[in-house]
């Protein structure tokens, strides 16, 4: 028994030119049938190059390595296959909101335009609502996180990671249908108030901010708080000049983060803040409207002219992507580049 | 060989009860061919450098790992035996960046030869780490025979019994577990699991075993039955072992390969090689005799 | 003044002790903050509940004939319920391989260096808006999907799913489920990501040493060792699904007919989709109605989300 090492070994082109092959190969067959386009093209390259790699590696390398040849094979085209909607969305959503943006849809609100108009209301009752709803969900959820990492469990804390994970599963229609429900119970129905909005999109908020923060209250290190309690400082005072400063940078980007996630919702608002046409700053009367509602309601009751309509719904769903991008972006680099060294 | 028999008595005498079978008969030093007739195979390199990026981890490294010997591979830490250890079975590549310059042959094959799998040469070289490593979704059974399940395409159920119950008869571990097999590999205790992990490589029939301080993680019963163990597997196979352990060492190996830094931040190199005794009790270069007297490492 | 007396000393000890009941207010008020934002935040989910039943309570006691439609309550909400499970299903069915491939390409096959970017990608669909989803569904994905689902019907039509006729718009269960199934697949695919790129190196090392291909070892150590992780980042994108909103608003044409056909112009709708189609116009007891919808929703959700933590939990253990 003396197993030579040397076996067939396919050499290291071979991916990249199995893959143009079949490109080749598949692009000649489907103009030949005559059903050419490219998703088509794409799908029968990735099959032909499946069959491809599979034979030729069976008999130049043996069966377990054309497995593995094929399964990574498979496993990139999965990849590739995940990344097409994303490439979709991007550039679907930047070809058709391109056209709607204007300094009129950014200046200009609905009321009393036909066909015309834009969504400065819309941009103002995000800002407002989604204001309201981080005032309302910042201290609270950072006092949380506090409690559950200064203060220790016992049975309140562990209550309140526990209740904490149910609250992110929470659907956000189901948030703002208690927002409703409590408003109801004290203002009647049919209300519809900005700040019901608010209170809805903190129920989502809250857990974001409360698991973000606890994350980044934990990596300060104990050593630290014990050097200012050494000093005779009380506990507060700790926590307030030693540990939220070493967390800031983070803390920030967790309260980012969780502004990123709500500010595009658009369920819990409807059946809240309502739709309205004008511009309306007063979180406390009245109704608002936030982006991602008014690009739902161009679409679905689109004005006279339809098409200038769509734009619009359009350009509010970019300039929702543009701002959640944004924040996402900043948070991180924020985090990267002030966020406390601990040696 | 009296040196060494006088350590291994001195060992046992503190010991009151071990369950190390010990045969009374350790192989002779120059027995070449296996006991069951398959000729072992040397694995031999020639001016090896290793690299890490641009880091020069080992240098010019040329040595003979005999057949049916156990050869010890011993240094203070950080001088490289491991990364030499672990391109011996393809296994340094591993890492990015990783980089091998020189020849490694076994039997004469250039292991990092044009057409060569190193899924080959790991089945021909097998490994047993320092932390033992049974895959713990599987039974015992399951873990020996996993080299099987992958090599060997289509192996008959008592065929397999057969090889799973011979090399956990090899790794003197059967009896223990004989009536457990189907158990997860993860129930067992440490020195049991390393034995396991022996039982796992010798099951493809390896030409070669390398072991990384394969006992560092065990209490020293267990170490010194898995010595023994070794003691007996080097008549089938060709063994390296890389130990920081120099008692160990002298204890069980036949050759020993001393290798060394000048200073942090150089390559470590092969400072000398020879037979087990002489090493210990002669060597011929000054620093060995320093690191094997305890002046350092 | 603060005490940042030496408390060593007799002295120091006597300062400390003199400021102490300043110290210990500061404390205090600051600790009872602490606690009452616990407190609020676990009042806040009692409330969620209760204000729900409260204000589901009419539809519940009412009887049939005053409910929307005429039907009894589960008659009203059974159908919503299954078109709420039957897109969730599809999503999660096609997300999970996928995400789980996602995964193992971005943890172990694509170059080191790309981990982070690349995971950020993915991370990415994750981040855009339901809305946009919703759109994006409607005006690209469906009539994209109108082809393919025309060729469904034909070569596949015997199968109950395809059975046809195919939309010609594309607004139909199968693009509701595919839209969920983008949506939901970077939370499975981050769950996965993580628990593959911790599997011990030793493990797979110890694959690889005995002569095991990539793919192999993969299979051995790597698979095995994220499973449960898998499930529960798959039960948690089910979660997802089962609330999701907007896109299956948007997308889905509605004819309340409870069917497994997929491709055709009438389908079932959502718990959620429907509350948000109607809740705008409604008064009275159709608000209630949706409201009770809404409550069942929450239950489906819940127990979804309490069944994956503690499926994790048991990981954890073990």
């Amino acid at each position: 028994m003396n197993p030579t090492l040397e076996s067939g070994v396919l050499p290291d082109w071979s991916p990249y030119g199995v893959v143009a092959g079949s490109a080749v190969l598949a692009a000649a067959l489907l103009l030949a049938a005559g059903a050419f386009s490219v998703a088509l093209l794409l799908v029968f390259t990735v099959l032909v190059a499946m069959v491809v790699t599979y034979t030729w590696s069976r008999r130049v390398e043996g069966p377990r390595r054309a497995k593995d040849r094929l399964i990574t094979l498979t496993i990139v085209a999965a990849f590739g296959l995940a990344l097409i909607p994303l490439l979709s969305l991007i550039f679907e959503v930047a070809k058709r909101g391109i056209p709607g943006l204007s300094l009129e849809f950014l200046t200009e609100d609905a009321r009393g335009q036909i066909g015309g108009g834009g969504a400065a209301h819309a941009l103002v009752g995000t800002l407002v609502i989604t204001g309201v709803a981080a005032l309302i969900s910042i201290p609270v959820g950072l006092m949380a996180a506090i409690y559950l990492t200064e203060y220790g469990g016992g049975r309140l804390g562990r209550a309140l990671t526990f209740f904490v994970d149910v609250m992110t599963g929470i659907p956000s229609i189901v948030a703002g249908l208690f927002a409703y429900a409590l408003f109801a119970l004290f203002l009647g129905p049919g209300i519809r108030l900005g700040v019901m909005g608010s209170v809805a999109l903190s129920v989502l908020m809250i857990p974001i901010v409360i698991r973000t923060s606890e994350e980044v209250l934990k990596i300060v290190p104990n050593h630290l708080r014990e050097a200012s309690y050494a000093l005779g400082t009380p506990k507060w005072r700790t926590i307030t000049k030693v540990v939220l400063p070493t967390a800031f940078a983070g803390l920030i980007t967790g309260m980012m983060i969780a502004v990123a996630r709500i500010i595009g919702e658009t369920a819990p608002l409807l059946v809240t803040t309502g739709v309205v046409d004008s511009i309306n700053s007063n979180p406390l009367s009245g109704r608002m409207q936030n982006l991602a509602v008014y690009a739902y309601s161009e679409y679905r009751t689109p004005g006279v002219f339809k098409q200038a309509s769509y734009d619009r719904a359009w350009a509010a769903a970019l300039t929702l992507i543009v701002i959640v991008m944004v924040l996402n972006l900043v948070a991180r680099l924020i985090y990267r580049r002030y966020r406390t060294e601990i040696r | 060989m009296g040196a060494i028999g006088a350590t291994r008595a001195e060992a046992e005498v503190g010991k009151t009860e071990m369950k190390v079978t010990t045969t009374g008969t350790q192989p002779a030093p120059e027995a070449a061919a296996a006991a069951d007739g398959r000729p072992a195979k040397t694995l031999e390199t020639r001016q090896v450098n290793l690299f890490y990026g641009d880091f020069h981890a080992v240098e010019d490294v040329t040595l003979k790992v005999e057949p049916n010997k156990v050869t010890a591979l011993i240094g203070s830490s950080g001088c490289g035996k491991t990364t030499f250890l672990r391109s011996l079975n393809r296994m340094h590549e591993l890492t990015t960046g990783a980089r091998v310059e020189g020849e490694i042959t076994l039997d004469g094959q250039d292991i990092y030869g044009r057409g060569v799998d190193p899924v080959q040469v790991r089945r021909l070289v097998g490994m047993v780490f320092q932390s033992p490593n049974p895959f713990p979704t599987m039974s015992i059974y399951d873990n020996v025979a996993a080299g099987l399940n992958l090599n060997a395409g289509r192996v008959k159920k008592n065929e397999k019994d057969a090889i799973v119950e011979r090399s956990l008869r090899g790794a003197h571990l059967w009896s223990e577990v004989k009536d457990r097999l189907d158990k997860p590999g993860s129930s067992l205790s440490g020195g049991q699991q390393q034995r396991l992990c022996i039982a796992r490589a010798i099951a493809v029939e390896p030409e070669v075993l390398l072991m990384d301080e394969p006992c560092s993680a065990l209490d020293p019963v267990a170490t010194l039955a898995i010595e023994d163990l070794i003691g007996e597997l080097k008549s089938k196979f060709t063994i390296a072992i890389v130990t920081h352990n120099m008692q160990q060492a002298s204890r069980a190996s036949d050759i020993t390969a001393f290798f060394n830094l000048e200073e942090t931040g150089k390559p470590g190199r092969l400072i000398e090689i020879g037979p087990t005794e002489k090493i210990f009790t002669s060597p011929a270069q000054q620093a060995t005799e320093d690191y094997v007297s305890g002046r350092f490492g | 003044m603060e005490a940042r007396a030496d408390t060593t000393t007799n002295a120091g000890q006597l300062l400390a002790a003199a400021s102490g009941g300043r110290r210990q207010w500061g404390d205090r008020i600051f600790s009872n903050f602490s606690v009452a934002a616990a407190v609020t935040i676990l009042a806040l989910l009692a409330g969620v509940a209760t204000f729900l039943l409260i204000q589901a309570a009419p539809a519940i006691t009412a009887s049939s004939s005053e409910l929307p439609g005429g039907k009894s309550l589960i008659d009203y909400i059974a159908p919503l319920a299954f078109g709420t499970v039957l897109a969730a299903t599809i999503a999660v069915i096609l997300a999970v391989p996928l995400a789980v491939a996602v995964a193992l390409f971005i943890s172990h096959i694509a170059p080191k260096r790309l981990l982070l970017p690349l995971g950020y990608m993915v991370d990415l669909l994750a981040a855009i808006p339901s809305i946009v989803y919703g759109l994006w569904g409607i005006f690209v994905l469906g009539p994209a999907a109108v082809g393919p689902m025309k060729w469904l019907e034909q070569k596949l039509g015997f199968i109950p799913f395809f059975q046809g006729p195919a939309s010609v718009t594309g607004r139909t269960m199968l693009v509701a489920g595919l839209v969920l199934t983008v949506m939901i697949l970077p939370i499975v695919s981050a769950v996965a990501r993580e628990v593959f790129s911790q599997t011990p190196r030793k493990l797979q090392e110890g694959a690889l040493a005995l002569g095991a291909t990539r793919w192999e070892m993969l299979r051995m150590t790597v698979l095995p060792f994220g499973k449960s992780s898998i499930i529960s980042g798959a039960m948690l994108g089910l979660g997802r699904a089962l609330g999701e909103t907007m896109a299956v608003t948007i997308i889905l044409s509605v004819s309340g007919i409870v069917t497994f056909n997929l491709i055709s112009q009438a389908n079932p709708s959502t718990i959620a989709a429907n509350i948000a189609l109607d809740f705008p116009e409604s008064t009275g007891l159709a608000i209630n109605t949706l409201i009770a919808s809404g409550l069942v929703l929450f239950a489906i959700t819940l127990v979804t989300n309490l069944a994956a933590r503690a499926i994790i939990a048991r990981q954890n253990i073990q």
